[in-house]
């Protein structure tokens, strides 16, 4: 009996290991509903794992041959560490956050700053905090408060 | 950012002129991250030092009334938590 080389479910295990880690910075982190918990992206990996333990079944089963049981454990051992960084990520990486314990507190003045806008001009928080919104409101009040949002930047 | 919370109109103003007048500031030399004491050390995607992410509510005086810090990069503050906190300046 020719020896099966290729395990079809192995590789399948795989490759939707490899969707499920990718799609969460292309797709899923986008959103709050499936950034916060990445439940789509372990539903994926529930996927992959039934179809890595349908391959196991294949390979204990005897009907591959000797170069593609090696391949095969090759990818197992691949799809479990995509699988292992992705909750490092997820659930460690991430909350890797320097203490900040200097950042000013509830009831404290915030620290004067003065920095430039995407128009080069200089704007400093007092300026924000006095200058009205909108000239033409009749009331022309300043701003009730300012939320500031300090950003990482990059995404 | 700057942002005008004002209560009696702030249903109907939101809607009409989205309520907000985003202001993007450029801190370069992270100068200002550090004031505040945000600055992550090299964790820019090129190694750079930025700012963990925070969000801080001024009232018009300046004073801090409202803040978010969070303990996980991936989770931020909503929209509504914020205009929650915005309506409590009051």
């Amino acid at each position: 009996m020719r020896k099966l080389r290729w395990n079809w479910p192995i590789w399948l295990g795989f490759l939707f290991s490899l969707l499920a880690f990718m799609s969460y910075p292309l797709v899923f982190a986008r959103f709050p509903v499936t950034r916060n918990v990445p439940w789509v992206n372990f539903l994926l990996f529930g996927v992959s794992a039934t179809f890595l333990f349908l391959g196991l079944r294949r390979i204990f089963g005897g009907a591959q041959s000797f170069l593609g049981k090696i391949v095969s454990l090759i990818l197992i051992f691949l799809t479990v560490s995509i699988f292992c960084v992705f909750c490092f990520v997820i659930f460690h990486a991430t909350k890797q956050l320097p203490a900040s314990i200097g950042a000013p507190k509830i009831g404290q003045k915030a620290p004067e700053f003065a920095l430039r806008d995407t128009r080069k001009n200089l704007v400093s928080l007092a300026t924000l905090l006095s200058t009205p919104l909108d000239p033409s409101h009749p009331s022309r009040r300043a701003p009730e408060g300012v939320l500031l949002i300090f950003y990482r930047g990059y995404w | 950012m700057a942002i005008s919370v004002d209560a009696p109109d702030v249903s109907a103003e939101l809607c009409r002129k989205a309520g907000y007048t985003y202001t993007f500031l450029s801190d370069p030399n992270a100068e200002v991250i550090r004031r505040y004491d945000l600055l992550h050390p090299g964790a820019g995607v090129n190694g750079q030092d930025i700012a963990r992410p925070a969000e801080f509510l001024l009232d018009s005086s300046g004073v801090v009334r409202w803040v978010n810090l969070t303990e996980d990069f991936r989770v931020r503050a909503t929209p509504e938590e914020m205009l929650k906190a915005g309506k409590a300046l009051h």
